[in-house]
């Protein structure tokens, strides 16, 4: 069903990817009175979760447990995890797995009829599931179909969230833009869920879609909630060249090595075992994603880096892995190499180089979704419950969709069904009045200066070169300052396409904004962290700091200056913080 | 520097024109760009107001699917080398209403979909699945080749059935009913028996066969409407020669 | 600007689809003229009836029969539609595997032995029936 304009919902879910649908079946099934929506910019099965390609973990095989992907998952993450949530995360994922197989997902089949599952990078036990080398896009469409089942699902489909409507300590709505003609129209809802995705668009070179440019986030964050540890950027350690598209982790899995200039697999002089023919779990190529991309960097510093006309590379090698299991496994990495580089990894090398993938920072939740600001929900990429900590393991963040979607899906069921309803306040019609302003006068504005497109690309160097793997105070505060220099530039852009049909300069210039806003808490929580974990590594501070940074950073939006930060202790239930061990 | 090539884009304005024009813009001719790759630069370099549709640039989402040079291609997916020394022809796809420069409408298929029922039909009660469905990698391998479709409408604008019929189903419709209705899991063949088998459906289609040309992912959906029409002919001869059986 | 935009519904431009739509693209034109064929199957088997019903009637008929077959226009119609024919054969033949989905031991056949297994029956009976007739 298709929405209509300024129409109330119960529920409304922003973002139409993985989380946000099964955030939005599940608000179906738990009450059928409920009016439930999914807003999203771009047609759902457009959203960023298609890409995914490794697999979803869960665990299955008689030989594992919970408390081993538990485990795996706390000191993947450098102890930063809230472990509570990857508790009850790890003991939901194999059921939603299953669900998922029930609705229809292609997962891939032993002989036997029964699901596999593959290794995958930093877990000790195979609990991959995976549909080929498309998990990612396979969970989707399964997800967009069975949605179809459910007709109370409203959706507005192509329509840009501008901003969350807060009155009264609580979430009222929002004021969204339907790309097709360009109105501006008022949703009024009493909860809502972000599910829009993270941020990669804030970086240069990464493997995100253009779409993700972490709207959510800045929604939640001038809305008032805090974003959590934003300072942690999660780099995947093996993207193609010039294009930054992703070489899944299976391909490691399933055997893959990475080498040197010199045919060296080097991950053995950087503290990750000694290589063996055949992978060998939590050790070498199965590595945790943070410390192989770390790896890169000193190779590069070392001079053993292959010279590739975008830069340096190091060589994904799959030649032993044979044709035959290279088709039946890693048929879409087969094409993408073929397609993008002109190479056939059953007979050539891969070039390949971290590039930046996934946020492990967002909207701060809890264990059920919520955010501080009642009514106000976020699930996904978007959110930080956290159960990725400072760096998130391979194929787990496809079955955090599904848990969290579902559980933030039904807290917010639960929310609506008890809350009053009520007519747009005088606030909120102030608030609405406030925004349409705001975005006509982007929109109408004459003889702005620079295009977006300068912009954002300036403020996507300025990222990468202070806040990359490797980070100092120095290069974050002059990412900082350029930061700053450029949100000022910003408020003099200059718009070219002052017309209201599909007008992307427009959704590019809102966008952009976002990503000033988003930028900004990683550059100011990198700061502030003094120490090194995880996917955060800071050349000053290179140790792991327990004493003062067994704590998830939550930054506040201030009015005037730099925004608050504060540190939220991390919840350890029942493993100390202890060394992250791989390859011994 | 760079050789340079010229691109022939289809500018409409609504608001400010009643027919579509061609705006031409020379871009360099970098090995490695795709044709997405010259739009993006036009966009950020050369004009702002230039609108298309593009999101994953690696042939998975489906959102960039254009006419070039007359054909029906992802823009993520063709690259501007194959068609030195240019110039190239970007036009919005065919069979589709266009709402602003190389962006169509696709309302019409996001509304046949749901039609085909495109879920699991299956008794069963799935709220807390015990185990996992048994399907066999050869059962598996019946229907993977049509659950590859990722909606990009190529095979639309491919096929003229679609652009002279209104109420034509279409290929990847039909497909993703085929995908459901070939999963071994699936109980619901039946279901969509009624909508698949009327002129809408796949008596509807000629077997133009230009839909399989026009797929990027390999899905043959002429292949799978030509195996429906088997099906569906085979279901009404048994009903007609065994009315007492019930499918 | 048109009355039929509005603020809050762009005017759609629909191209409208020509009626000799399928002349510019090569493969729509090979389908139209696929489609013809089957104009020039139909009068293949009404001549082949009106032969046999000429033969059956003997003598005179059937001369008068062998007299119009002969016939300028006739015969180069008859060459038209065994052209056609043959494409209609070589075109059904080339698409039968696409329909056709056989497994043999779990592997699919491939399309060529499918195609070929149709090319293969039509020489069988092209034969027989050369036989029949000439030997």
């Amino acid at each position: 069903m298709v929405g209509e304009a300024g129409a109330a919902h119960d529920v409304l879910v922003i973002g139409g990817g993985g989380a946000g649908l099964r955030a939005a079946i599940a608000v179906a099934e738990a009450d059928a009175r409920l009016s439930v929506a999914v807003v999203s910019k771009v047609y759902p099965m457009r959203s960023h979760t298609v890409s995914a390609e490794g697999g979803a973990a869960g665990v299955i095989r008689s030989a594992d447990s919970l408390e081993q992907h538990a485990h795996d998952t706390v000191s993947g993450g450098d102890w930063l995890c809230d472990q509570e949530a990857v508790e009850a995360f790890v003991a939901e994922a194999p059921r939603e797995l299953l669900r998922l197989e029930h609705w229809g997902c292609p997962w891939s089949r032993e002989p036997d009829g029964h699901v596999a599952v593959r290794p995958f990078g930093g877990m000790k036990q195979h609990r991959t599931w995976f549909a080929a080398d498309k998990t990612g896009f396979h969970m989707l469409h399964t997800l967009f179909q069975t949605s179809l089942k459910y007709e109370r699902i409203t959706r507005y489909d192509e329509w840009y969230v501008t901003r969350l409507l807060v009155d009264d300590g609580r979430v009222r709505g929002v004021v969204a833009l339907e790309l097709m003609s360009g109105r501006i129209e008022t949703i009024t809802a009493k909860a809502v869920i972000l599910c829009t995705g993270g941020c990669g668009r804030v970086y240069p070179f990464t493997t995100n879609a253009n779409i993700k440019t972490g709207d959510g986030m800045a929604l939640a964050y001038r809305a008032g909630a805090p974003l959590k540890d934003m300072e942690f950027v999660q780099y995947h350690p093996t993207g193609l060249p010039f294009t930054g598209i992703l070489i899944t982790e299976a391909a490691r899995s399933e055997g893959g090595w990475l080498l040197n200039k010199d045919g060296y697999r080097y991950l053995q002089d950087y503290d990750l075992g000694k290589p063996e023919p055949t992978p060998v779990l939590k050790s070498m190529e199965l590595g945790p994603r943070d410390r192989l991309s770390q790896a890169f960097v000193k190779e590069v510093e070392k001079g053993r880096t292959i010279d590739g006309p975008h830069g340096p590379v190091v060589h994904l090698d799959l030649r032993h892995l044979g044709e035959q299991l290279i088709t039946a496994k890693l048929p879409f990495v087969r094409e993408l190499c073929l397609e993008y580089e002109g190479i056939d990894p059953v007979r050539q090398l891969v070039p390949v180089r971290p590039v930046v993938h996934y946020m492990m920072g967002g909207v701060h939740t809890d264990i059920n979704g919520a955010t501080p600001l009642p009514g106000l929900y976020a699930a996904g990429e978007t959110a930080c419950v956290s159960i990725n900590g400072a760096n998130r393991l391979g194929s787990n963040s496809l079955p955090e969709c599904l848990v969290f979607g579902a559980r933030a899906g039904r807290t917010a069921a639960e929310y609506a069904t008890s809350a009053a309803s009520a007519e747009p306040s005088t606030p909120v019609r102030a608030q609405v009045a406030d925004e349409r302003r705001r975005l006509d006068e982007l929109l109408h504005r004459d003889g702005g200066r620079e295009p977006i497109s300068a912009i954002r690309t300036e403020m996507q160097q300025a990222v990468e070169e202070g806040a990359g793997i490797y980070r100092s105070a120095d290069s974050l505060a002059k990412a900082a300052d350029k930061l700053g220099e450029l949100r000022e530039r910003y408020a003099v852009a200059r718009i070219d396409d002052h017309s209201r049909t599909f007008n992307t300069e427009f959704i590019a210039a809102l966008e952009l904004s976002c990503m000033l806003d988003v930028a900004e808490t990683i550059v100011r929580c990198a700061q502030l962290r003094e120490e090194s974990r995880g996917a955060h590594q800071r050349i000053d501070f290179p140790a792991r700091d327990d004493e003062r940074f067994l704590a998830n950073s939550l930054i506040y939006r201030s009015a005037e200056g730099a925004s608050r930060v504060e540190y939220l202790p991390v919840t350890i239930t029942r493993w100390p913080p202890a060394e992250r061990v791989y390859g011994r | 520097m760079p050789d340079q090539i010229i691109l022939q884009v289809t500018r409409y304005r609504p608001e400010r024109e009643l027919e579509p024009t061609t705006q031409e813009y020379e871009i360099p001719l970098h090995e490695e760009w795709a044709v997405l790759d010259g739009l993006n630069h036009v966009k950020d370099q050369l004009d702002g107001t230039l609108s298309y549709r593009w999101s994953c640039r690696m042939g998975i989402c489906g959102s960039c699917g254009m006419t070039v040079n007359g054909e029906p291609r992802l823009t993520c997916a063709t690259f501007l080398t194959d068609y030195r020394p240019g110039p190239i022809r970007i036009e919005p796809l065919r069979n589709f209403p266009v709402i602003r420069d190389l962006v169509v409408e696709i309302g019409d298929f996001m509304q046949k979909l749901p039609k085909v029922k495109p879920w699991l039909i299956r008794d069963d009660d799935t709220t807390a699945p015990d185990g996992e469905l048994l399907q066999t990698p050869a059962e598996l391998d019946e229907y993977k080749q049509y659950s590859m479709c990722i909606n990009c409408m190529l095979c639309y604008s491919a096929c003229p059935i679609v652009g002279l019929d209104e109420g034509f189903l279409g290929p990847a419709v039909m497909a993703l009913a085929q995908r459901y209705n070939l999963d071994s899991r699936d109980e619901g063949a039946d279901e969509r028996m009624d909508l698949l088998s009327t002129a809408e459906g796949v008596w509807g289609c000629t077997f133009v066969g230009e839909c399989t040309t026009a797929c990027p992912k390999g899905v043959d959906p002429a292949g799978a409407i030509q195996r429906y029409k088997l099906t569906a002919a085979a279901e009404s001869l048994r009903s007609f020669l065994l009315p007492w059986r019930s499918a | 600007m048109s009355a039929n935009y509005t603020e809050f519904h762009p005017r759609w431009y629909r191209p409208r689809m020509s009626v000799f739509w399928w002349v510019g693209r090569r493969s729509y034109l090979v389908f139209v003229l696929r489609e013809l064929s089957s104009v020039f199957v139909a009068w293949s088997v009404v001549f082949l009836l009106l032969l046999v019903h000429a033969v059956s009637q003997g003598g005179k008929q059937y001369q008068q029969f062998l007299n119009l077959s002969s016939n300028p226009w006739m015969l180069a119609l008859n060459v038209v539609t065994l052209a056609f024919l043959v494409f209609h054969a070589i075109t059904w033949f080339n698409l039968a595997p696409q329909a056709m989905v056989v497994r043999l031991r779990r592997k699919r056949v491939p399309r060529s032995r499918i195609a070929g297994a149709h090319y293969a029956v039509w020489a069988l009976l092209s034969a027989l029936a050369a036989w029949l007739i000439v030997g």
